[in-house]
């Protein structure tokens, strides 16, 4: 704590003057409620991105089920505010989203984890599927006509703590011990495992923070869109999500943010055309893919350490 | 009795559809390790070219499937030319997004161009139902079936029996040793994706007969079930993604025949999850000890 004081002042400076700068540029004029929406849409995308980058590019555990535990999110806000429509209400919803996730996500994490890569793809993909059945067949969810007229609790600000509380956490986390091991895991399994390492439980604690953070976005998302139904949270978001992840690059948290942006503003500047808008969309993904497959900034990251130039051995990260 | 073996019909039906689509997964995952997510629209063009050349050219049956067999081989080719080909040796997710955007694109080009909505497929043989003891079975169940196994069958046959199948076992098990032995790494990845999708449109074209509606978008969850069907049977594996195939059109219609039709697609994930617990590498797949 002490030895990275001097960093977390700057990036508490950061999202301070961030804050701030959106507040003005709202009462200046600047953001309309068409740029707001799209900020907002991001912020809920960068917790959504960041998660799954701490379960994929982190712990190297290629999960297709950020959906799933989204929509645990979402529809725990969903009914509970609709039945206690106070704040308490929204953020004790959001405490029982992150519950029911965690749990969910030991349920998924603990047998599905000991397969490898597309297998654990596929099963997590599964996974997420068969809770939205659930959701799509259960009375208090409304079945697949979905839920309307949820309260509006999650506006710019609460978004914005949010984005920053979550981002900070899983920096953390990355940075420590467990974070480390987690990513002994990706760079070799058996290697760390023969170090003394509990693979597995620094595998499923990568995912269940992943699956918790999920929740958080969707009760944001849930509370900010105010309608929401089970299509909303079938394999496509989980490849949306994905798709921010790999862009930005697996194992940037940086890179997670800015592709989030990029993603974000492509969608409102396509918006004009049409059907036309995912074919394009389609095709910025494939040359993107073809010419910088390691994403946007690859495992490049932002340091507040580096940038006050700190002696520092190449190529390793830092917060 | 009687419902059960009306439902195993069924079953068998559908599922050899999945069995078709599987196959294509199982090959190109075989050679290239890449989960193809544009392969269940590469069926969907096959369906859509069967409806254009059955009703505007009056192909017949037998022309329009073999027509769109060809063409989505081509599309096939094409894709993984442009597409993958450029991909081979970076990290396998930025191949599995390429996938994605390929699939996206496809979707949603077909739906720029034709327009989103459903249309019905000419119904090129009149659909004719037999009764065995009180058992009905169609025509058009009885040409899937047939088509489909006998496309297996040849399929088999190319791998197990020509100099190609054998090139593209030697390059599923390691694409540098076939390459030292003389073998043409990109010609034996084309064929496969070109065998791979013309089942494929082979399936589009009979799925056309027997549901009698094609839309832009019928690919997405066929195409996601006939991979579970392949992981199922044992990625790689052709008999596997046969078998995987006809499993899961059976269980999706039988759970659907005990009135829980709103659950077959959980009953299918369930199925899959519990199969990949306890044989990790499917039912058919070959087990591989990590060494360090």
């Amino acid at each position: 704590m002490k030895a990275n004081f001097k960093y977390n002042i700057c990036w508490l400076i950061v999202m301070i003057a961030g804050f701030y700068a959106i507040n003005t540029l709202i009462l200046v004029g600047v953001i309309n409620a068409f740029i707001e929406n799209m900020l907002v849409t991001i912020g809920i995308n960068i917790i959504l991105a960041v998660g799954l980058n701490l379960v994929i590019g982190f712990a190297g555990q290629f999960s297709l089920g950020h959906a799933g535990f989204m929509a645990v999110g979402a529809y725990a806000t969903a009914i509970i505010t609709s039945d206690h429509a106070n704040a308490a209400g929204f953020w004790t919803s959001i405490v029982v989203g992150i519950i029911i996730a965690i749990v969910a996500a030991l349920i998924v994490g603990i047998p599905t984890l000991r397969l490898r890569g597309d297998y654990l793809a596929i099963a997590t993909m599964g996974a997420a599927e068969i809770i939205r059945i659930i959701i799509n067949n259960l009375k208090i969810t409304n079945g697949a006509a979905g839920m309307f007229n949820i309260p509006q609790f999650a506006t710019w600000p609460v978004v914005y703590i949010m984005v920053c509380v979550t981002s900070i956490l899983i920096v953390n986390f990355i940075h420590s011990r467990g974070g480390r091991a987690a990513m002994a895991v990706r760079e070799d399994e058996i290697a760390t495992e023969s170090m003394g390492i509990n693979t597995t439980k620094w595998k499923l604690a990568a995912f269940v923070f992943g699956a918790a953070t999920a929740a958080i976005a969707g009760s944001l998302q849930a509370s900010y869109v105010q309608t929401i139904a089970p299509t909303n949270y079938n394999i496509m978001e989980s490849i949306a999500i994905l798709i921010i992840v790999v862009l930005g690059g697996t194992g940037s948290i940086t890179g997670s943010f800015v592709a989030a942006f990029v993603l974000g503003i492509l969608d409102t500047v396509l918006q004009d055309f049409g059907t036309l808008r995912m074919v394009i969309y389609a095709v910025v993904l494939v040359v993107m893919m073809v010419f910088k497959p390691s994403g946007l900034l690859g495992t490049w990251e932002f340091s507040f350490k580096r940038l006050f130039g700190h002696r520092k051995p190449k190529g390793e990260t830092q917060a | 009795m009687q419902t059960l073996l009306q439902q195993l019909i069924n079953g068998l039906s559908l599922g050899s559809i999945y069995a078709l689509l599987a196959l294509g997964y199982t090959m190109v995952y075989g050679i290239i390790k890449l989960i193809n997510f544009a392969h269940g629209d590469i069926y969907m063009l096959g369906a859509f070219w069967g409806y254009y050349v059955i009703n505007y050219w009056h192909f017949n049956f037998i022309f329009a499937l073999l027509s769109a067999m060809l063409v989505c081989a081509v599309s096939g080719v094409i894709i993984e030319y442009l597409a993958y080909r450029p991909l081979r040796h970076s990290p396998r997710i930025a191949a599995l997004i390429t996938a994605i955007g390929v699939s996206y694109f496809l979707e949603n080009g077909m739906s720029y161009l034709y327009g989103s909505s459903t249309r019905s497929f000419p119904q090129i043989i009149k659909q004719v139902n037999y009764h065995f003891g009180g058992v009905q079975i169609s025509n058009i169940q009885i040409l899937i079936l047939v088509t489909a196994c006998l496309l297996m069958i040849l399929l088999q046959l190319i791998i197990k029996r020509t100099k190609m199948g054998r090139a593209m076992r030697a390059v599923s098990v390691d694409p540098d040793a076939a390459e030292l032995v003389g073998i043409n790494i990109n010609r034996t990845i084309s064929f496969t994706f070109a065998l791979g999708s013309s089942m494929a449109g082979a399936a589009g074209v009979l799925i056309g007969l027997y549901y009698n509606s094609i839309d832009p978008l019928m690919g997405m969850t066929p195409g996601i079930k006939a991979f579970v069907a392949a992981v199922v049977g044992g990625i790689g594996s052709v008999p596997g993604a046969s078998l995987g195939g006809f499993l899961i059109g059976l269980l999706e219609t039988g759970v659907q025949a005990i009135g829980l039709s709103a659950y077959k697609d959980a009953a299918v994930y369930l199925v899959l999850i519990i199969i990949l617990l306890i044989l990790p590498a499917g039912i058919f797949g070959k087990n591989t000890k990590e060494k360090v």
